[in-house]
């Protein structure tokens, strides 16, 4: 239960969504009459299904996953081939136990060298669509691979791998490492030993369709200008000066404008690219002691509601409280009117989410996509703000 | 599924890039756990000066008078990006789209199309321009658009052409499915959780 429920505190049943407490009731229904496991509303494992499923070792290297949502690619970090479906094709898969593919063509994408200080998976991500566009992976699986890829723990590599689906790709995955491993031993539903997974990576000589290698040391916290997520820059760079003129009427920015001190009238922290434990804490580390501008509405909602209680434990909560955010339960919320919920008509938000598409937020909404570090930074100074100098 | 063979009707142009599936039916449209009831929400965002109170923007190109029965929709590159909702696809077959021409197509879209038998032909954007406002006719067996040669996979061109049902296609392996499962529950006992568990 993630698109369809309220992130309001107290929630139940009810849902802003028209008819949407009807969905969750007949979900419910046929879930318990088919015999499976439903991770309900008021579930402790309750999230958002990219998050859940690799907190409980769901997903494991080397399976094939599924499910009715374009950010299933997210588990591909686990060496799994993990992708998103429309209804007929999980109607397909849940009658015959199978899906009939066409075979992908191969990209490898290599992440050279490592990032620097302050820069996150979120901003890898956004700097292969900058540079390759939000077509740059379509017809391929692509393996993400090289130093800034084996540096990420666990929570960065499904960031990176999730937006693989933005990049048109069927799919985005990482090999199984050590600390795939490392992340998997005693979850709920990984085998316990673990088995031996060292044989699901690629083969030194192997050739693919289509090599892309990028520098990830000068990679920067990166924004999106326009109203698709390959309309990307740097914190510190301008809108470009060939900007698609209809994407600029949208957002309502002009060529050559710098990025940074653009203003914003929300802040949202949330979503399955980054509302895990380790988002909320970079971002918190920034609020702690500040608090957001005035005339931002600002907002966290944890990823499932494991993230949420972890978070409470360490303290996070209060610091995002005291920073003027609210704390929401785990959902998929704000990110696309999920639970009825929308900004106010015509807001500029700054977003941890994957998508800036026109009106995704909110009929007229102007979505900036970027890192929960870069959202808390500019939410406190109140307006698009590279988060490195409050660090 | 209704086979596909051929479709002549006037090429409505959308000549974007990255439409998304937000923009072909945003959530706020979806608004029923069925298959219908999505046309009028059928790019709500733009077909609409007001969505609440469904005003018709006279300039978008399915309002205008020579479009209103265009059953070809022609796009640009990215056709159908973001969410995997087949409502999309859905709220396109009911409003009368039989075939989107575009020069290329999200996958996960694409794969809905040929499900839901919406025909999604790729072409070179010189050639998908030039359709623009022109009757033309889609052959699928012949895999052409007018004087335009297209490529599409075997299968879904079988599957399209004949209407066959990707389920009922795939259980005729039933027995070859469940022999290879019956071997991987050895192999890889832990990724068969039991019902309830």
């Amino acid at each position: 239960m993630d698109h369809i429920v309220d992130t309001r505190p107290g929630r139940g049943d009810g849902t802003l969504m028209p008819g949407g407490a009807g969905f969750i009731t007949e979900t419910r229904a046929a879930a318990r009459a088919a015999g499976i496991t439903l991770f309900d509303v008021n579930d402790p494992e309750q999230g958002i299904t990219h998050v859940v499923s690799p907190e409980l070792g769901i997903v494991l290297p080397g399976c094939t996953l599924i499910a009715p949502d374009s950010h299933s690619c997210t588990q591909g970090a686990f060496g799994a081939l993990a992708w998103g479906i429309g209804s007929s094709e999980a109607e397909h898969a849940m009658a015959t136990g199978t899906l009939r593919v066409p075979r992908p063509k191969t990209m490898r994408v290599c992440f050279t060298g490592r990032c620097a200080s302050g820069v996150t998976a979120k901003d890898m991500i956004l700097a292969l669509l900058a540079a390759h566009g939000a077509g740059g992976g379509a017809g391929h699986a692509v393996e993400f691979a090289g130093d800034a890829v084996l540096a990420l723990d666990m929570e960065g590599r499904m960031t990176l791998c999730n937006m693989a689906t933005e990049f048109a790709a069927m799919t985005g995955l990482i090999a199984p490492d050590s600390v795939t491993l490392d992340y998997l031993r005693g979850r709920r539903y990984a085998p316990d030993p673990l088995p031996d997974w060292s044989g699901l990576r690629t083969d030194p000589d192997a050739r693919f369709d289509r090599e892309i290698v990028i520098d990830a040391t000068v990679i920067e916290p990166m924004v999106s200008w326009g109203t698709s997520p390959g309309q990307t820059i740097g914190v510190s760079g301008r809108i470009p000066a060939d900007a698609d003129p209809r994407a600029l009427g949208y957002i309502g920015l002009a060529p050559g404008q710098p990025i940074a001190g653009v203003p914003v009238d929300a802040a949202f922290i949330g979503s399955c690219t980054n509302a895990r434990l380790s988002d909320l804490r970079r971002a918190a580390a920034l609020l702690k002691g500040r608090r957001k501008a005035p005339h931002v509405h600002a907002l966290v909602v944890p990823g499932s509601s494991a993230v949420k209680r972890a978070a409470e434990a360490e303290g996070l909560d209060r610091i995002f409280l005291d920073a003027g955010f609210e704390w929401r339960e785990s959902g998929c919320s704000l990110c696309f009117y999920a639970g009825g919920e929308a900004f106010a008509a015509g807001s500029r938000v700054i977003s941890s989410t994957n998508r800036n598409f026109e009106g995704r937020q909110g009929p007229g909404i102007r979505t900036h996509i970027a890192s929960p570090e870069l959202v808390a930074a500019s939410a406190v100074a109140g307006r698009i703000a590279d988060p490195r100098a409050l660090a | 599924m209704t086979p596909f063979t051929s479709l002549t009707s006037i090429a409505a142009p959308l000549l974007r890039d990255n439409i998304d599936t937000d923009t072909i039916i945003p959530s706020r449209e979806m608004r029923s756990t069925g298959k219908t009831g999505l046309a009028a929400g059928l790019f709500a965002p733009w077909r609409y000066l007001d969505a609440d109170a469904r005003v018709p923007d006279p300039d978008f190109v399915l309002n205008r008078p020579e479009y209103a029965k265009a059953r070809i929709l022609l796009g640009g590159a990215n056709f159908g990006c973001g969410s995997s909702r087949e409502h999309a696809v859905w709220a396109l077959s009911e409003w009368g789209i039989g075939a989107i021409i575009a020069e290329s197509f999200a996958p996960i879209f694409e794969t809905n199309c040929v499900r839901n038998g919406l025909l999604p032909v790729r072409l070179p954007r010189p050639a998908v321009d030039m359709l623009a406002g022109r009757i033309v006719t889609v052959d699928l067996a012949a895999q052409t658009v007018d004087e335009h040669r297209f490529d599409i996979g075997a299968e879904a061109k079988e599957m399209m052409l004949q209407g066959l049902d990707a389920i009922d296609l795939t259980l005729q392996h039933a027995a070859a499915i469940a022999a290879w499962h019956a071997r991987d529950r050895v192999n890889r006992p832990y990724v068969y959780l039991e019902s309830g568990a």
